[in-house]
């Protein structure tokens, strides 16, 4: 028995196709992958059906009736509940409160009538959440369970859960995928958009796997495997840059002692931090994000002044230096956001010469030959798909990022920081990034990865170091690192010695 | 002490008006728009009020005509800052310069060629507590002021923390997409919160012109609007804590005028004195604003990606 049909499901955005023709069916009490890289039309696709986005053509059925959805109410109404990847919660109101929005019955909102039903509704769900406390103070693994009893007390009997696993460390994947197989066994149905093969592998009953907008293929997951899966994905076998040579660790270039820095709210974000990175080495930070890895990333590039603790660079102690002043002193920081670190209204060249405007002043006037000349070299070897007079705002996710690597890369920094570098790119894109921090390492630069990303860590780092709370639980050589070891770090629940 | 007591009476009354458009605008805000009609909607509803009420020589139709206009003015500021998502300054201050020309223009026309500005017999003041020490002269106040100290400022407390509708209008402040995704119309509530907010922000201006002066002049709101906005955010946008602000602000302004009137000879001009109380909401603001919680949702239209 289908509980929901969707046929032919067209969605254009502009000139941008992002569904095209696309087939999707849902078994009851299935646990049903939506596969596919950034891009592929997947939560597109599941705002259709929660009504958040019209489709400009084809049908849906809800067991096997014909319905329009206009609104997410409609889809409440047959039974649709969606969690999107940005909590749609609001964090001053209380989880009770957050539960019943828009659900509860009657004009008055009787405070203790609403907690018991949602601790009631709780309990029955597996889903154990004290109902009085404040969204916000709540973590990002509560956050998700409220978001889920949200969508059951609102009767739904299928679930939509857009990349449930993004925000959420190991131990908290394993404690969702069990809740969600015990909410299969009775009888609610569940789609579960991602990119992760191996969370397609664990939990889910079949796949459909999205390429560009187009339904590829729907298999069962029993009869098929991740190579497979891989390959209908990206329509290509590749499997990501690697490093493959071990370190040849040289002196150190960059040392923290005991760095702690307070974030913009004033709280504590950094507690004495001792890092040291080295010549020819990758240094990565895992950890669950806003943990402190955007404020270590700011301290280290001169964007937050820390409240204790010393910055040395090649021995020379540069606590509370400007951003120009690390930069001259071979700190070189890709930025974490990419629309922070580009101009978007001025030109590609414009935008590559930002942070060396001296070189291209000639008699008090900037050379405009001179810059357009230069951004023709970078645009060159870092192989970036634009013309130097483009707009930078035109330019897609994965060209931005190569400006950028290419402004900072290209002064031949002694020390790259690299916060969040490949975050919403896709694997071309993603693979190049990683292969040009690898080229950093081998020409002998000390490069501090920052990433959320656990695959991407253990692929490029020579060691990692595990940020909590603003600590470094833990620096662990590559080779004794694994997903679980770092999952437990990331989640407070184990440390190791710190050696700087 | 009869000092005291006569000047916690006149703190009641200056601070009435303020009140009524502080709490209407803590609704504008809390559902997440900025609306700085406020100013306009104040004398607009003053104007409106005080012509009605000479028309049809009653006050209460005055004062409901003069409602009913704010509400309008309501409508019109959720047409531009929701409907079609203008930037909430730019369609707050054109409704503020819209309302406020419109109303000079009529009183104009209506009342233009006069030697002595027009006046009506304004509101009684009522005295229920006669020949109880203190509180006869505290009571002493119109029916208006008790009516937003003892009615509407509960009301629209238990409205906004104890309802369905209150609960959707916080959170629509807050986080428009999880309204949304609730299946609730964050457009329906928007507009049901600038409506009130009109409604309550016209009330505040027809309160001068029906109670307080029974005329009309064109100083008659002189700030009292953007006074209003400052309170709202020293209160932290709880109806409570509002009138808390209005009633520091009323008491300065009842101070000032007591100040003036005992003809001390001081060194200094007397318009010092007339600014003391807009002094003493910024001193307030800039000591309780640094750490106001602003509706995060505050100045963003709503619009589905």
């Amino acid at each position: 028995m289908k509980i929901i049909e969707m046929r032919g499901i067209t969605k254009r955005f502009a000139s941008l196709v992002a569904n095209d023709h696309v087939d999707f069916d849902l078994e009851r009490g299935e646990i049903h992958a939506l596969l596919g890289e950034n891009g592929a039309g997947k939560t597109t696709l599941m705002r259709i059906l929660y009504g958040l986005y019209r489709p400009d053509e084809g049908e849906i059925r809800v067991e096997g009736r014909p319905v329009t959805i206009h609104a997410p109410k409609d889809a409440i109404a047959l039974g649709i509940g969606m969690v999107t990847q940005h909590f749609a919660l609001v964090p001053t109101l209380t989880v009770a409160e957050n539960v019943v929005l828009g659900f509860n019955e009657g004009f008055r909102l009787d405070r203790q009538r609403i907690a018991e039903e949602v601790a009631e509704a709780a309990r029955r769900f597996g889903l154990e959440i004290d109902p009085a406390v404040q969204v916000g103070h709540l973590s990002v693994g509560q956050r998700q369970r409220v978001e889920i009893l949200k969508a059951l007390y609102r009767h739904a009997r299928v679930l939509i859960l857009d990349e449930p696993t993004a925000v959420l460390t190991p131990q908290e994947v394993e404690a969702l995928f069990a809740t969600l197989r015990r909410l299969q066994h009775e009888g609610l149905s569940v789609i579960f958009i991602t990119h992760k093969l191996a969370e397609v592998m664990a939990i889910t009953d079949r796949v459909t796997v999205l390429r560009d907008g187009k339904a590829i293929a729907t298999v069962r997951t029993a009869s098929t495997n991740e190579e497979a899966l891989a390959r209908m994905m990206v329509g290509r076998e590749s499997f990501g840059v690697r490093r493959e040579t071990s370190a040849r660790r040289g002196e150190p270039l960059l040392r923290m002692e005991g760095i702690s820095a307070v974030d913009d709210r004033g709280l504590p974000a950094l507690k004495r931090v001792s890092l040291t990175i080295h010549s020819g080495e990758i240094l990565g930070i895992a950890g669950v994000g806003g943990n402190g890895q955007h404020e270590l990333a700011e301290v280290l590039s001169g964007l937050r002044r820390p409240t204790e603790g010393r910055l040395l660079v090649e021995g020379r102690d540069m606590t509370g230096a400007s951003p120009a002043e690390l930069n001259a002193a071979g700190v070189g920081r890709i930025p974490e956001d990419r629309h922070e670190g580009i101009v978007g209204e001025l030109s590609v060249a414009d935008n590559m010469a930002l942070e060396t405007l001296p070189r291209f002043v000639k008699k008090g006037r900037l050379d405009r030959q001179a810059i357009i000349a230069h951004a023709r070299r970078l645009i060159e070897q870092f192989q970036i798909k634009a013309r130097p007079t483009d707009r930078a705002k035109t330019l897609s996710g994965g060209n931005m990022q190569k400006l950028l690597l290419a402004r900072v890369l290209s002064r031949k920094p002694k020390v790259v920081i690299a916060p969040q570098p490949t975050r919403g790119l896709d694997i071309g894109a993603t693979d190049y990034v990683r292969s040009q921090l690898l080229a950093q390492r081998e020409r002998g630069a000390g490069v501090l990865l920052i990433s959320e990303d656990l695959d991407e860590i253990l692929a490029l780092s020579d060691r990692i170091a595990v940020i909590y709370e603003g600590e470094i639980v833990g620096i662990l050589p590559a080779q004794e690192a694994d997903v679980e070891r770092l999952g437990l770090m990331m989640a407070g629940a184990a440390r190791e010695e710190v050696l700087p | 002490m009869e000092f005291i007591v006569s000047l916690l009476t006149a703190t009641l009354r200056v601070a009435t008006s303020i009140l009524l458009a502080a709490i209407g605008e803590t609704y504008a805000e809390r559902a997440g728009v900025l609306n700085l009609g406020i100013e306009g909607t104040m004398f607009f509803g003053a104007f409106v009020g005080f012509y009605v009420a000479d028309l049809t020589g009653s006050l209460w139709i005055g004062l409901a005509v003069a409602v009913l206009s704010g509400i309008i003015a309501g409508l019109l500021m959720a047409l531009f800052s929701v409907t079609l998502g203008v930037n909430q300054h730019v369609s707050g201050l054109g409704l503020t310069l819209l309302l406020s020309g419109l109303a000079l223009f009529a009183f104009r026309l209506k009342y233009g060629g006069r030697s002595t500005p027009p006046s009506i017999e304004p509101f009684p003041l009522l005295s229920p507590f006669r020949g109880i020490p203190i509180l006869e002269t505290l009571g002493e106040q119109y029916l208006l002021t008790y009516i937003t100290f003892l009615v509407i400022v509960p009301l629209a407390w238990w409205l906004l923390y104890h309802t369905d509708f209150g609960l959707k209008v916080r959170a629509v402040g807050e986080n428009p997409e999880a309204v949304d995704a609730a299946g609730v119309d964050v457009y329906r509530i928007r507009y049901l919160a600038l409506v009130i907010a009109g409604g309550l922000m016209a009330a505040g201006g027809a309160f001068l012109s029906l109670a307080q002066l029974g005329a009309f002049t064109h100083g008659i709101v002189s700030g009292r609007g953007w006074v209003a906005i400052a309170l709202v955010i020293f209160g932290n946008w709880d109806p409570f804590k509002v009138t808390l602000g209005s009633l520091i602000f009323g008491g300065t302004f009842a101070l000032q005028l007591r100040l003036q009137a005992m003809g001390l000879q001081l060194p200094i001009p007397y318009e010092t004195f007339l600014a003391l109380p807009y002094l003493v909401t910024i001193a307030a603001l800039v000591i309780a604003g640094r750490n106001a919680a602003y509706p995060a949702a505050l100045l963003k239209p709503y619009r589905r990606e």
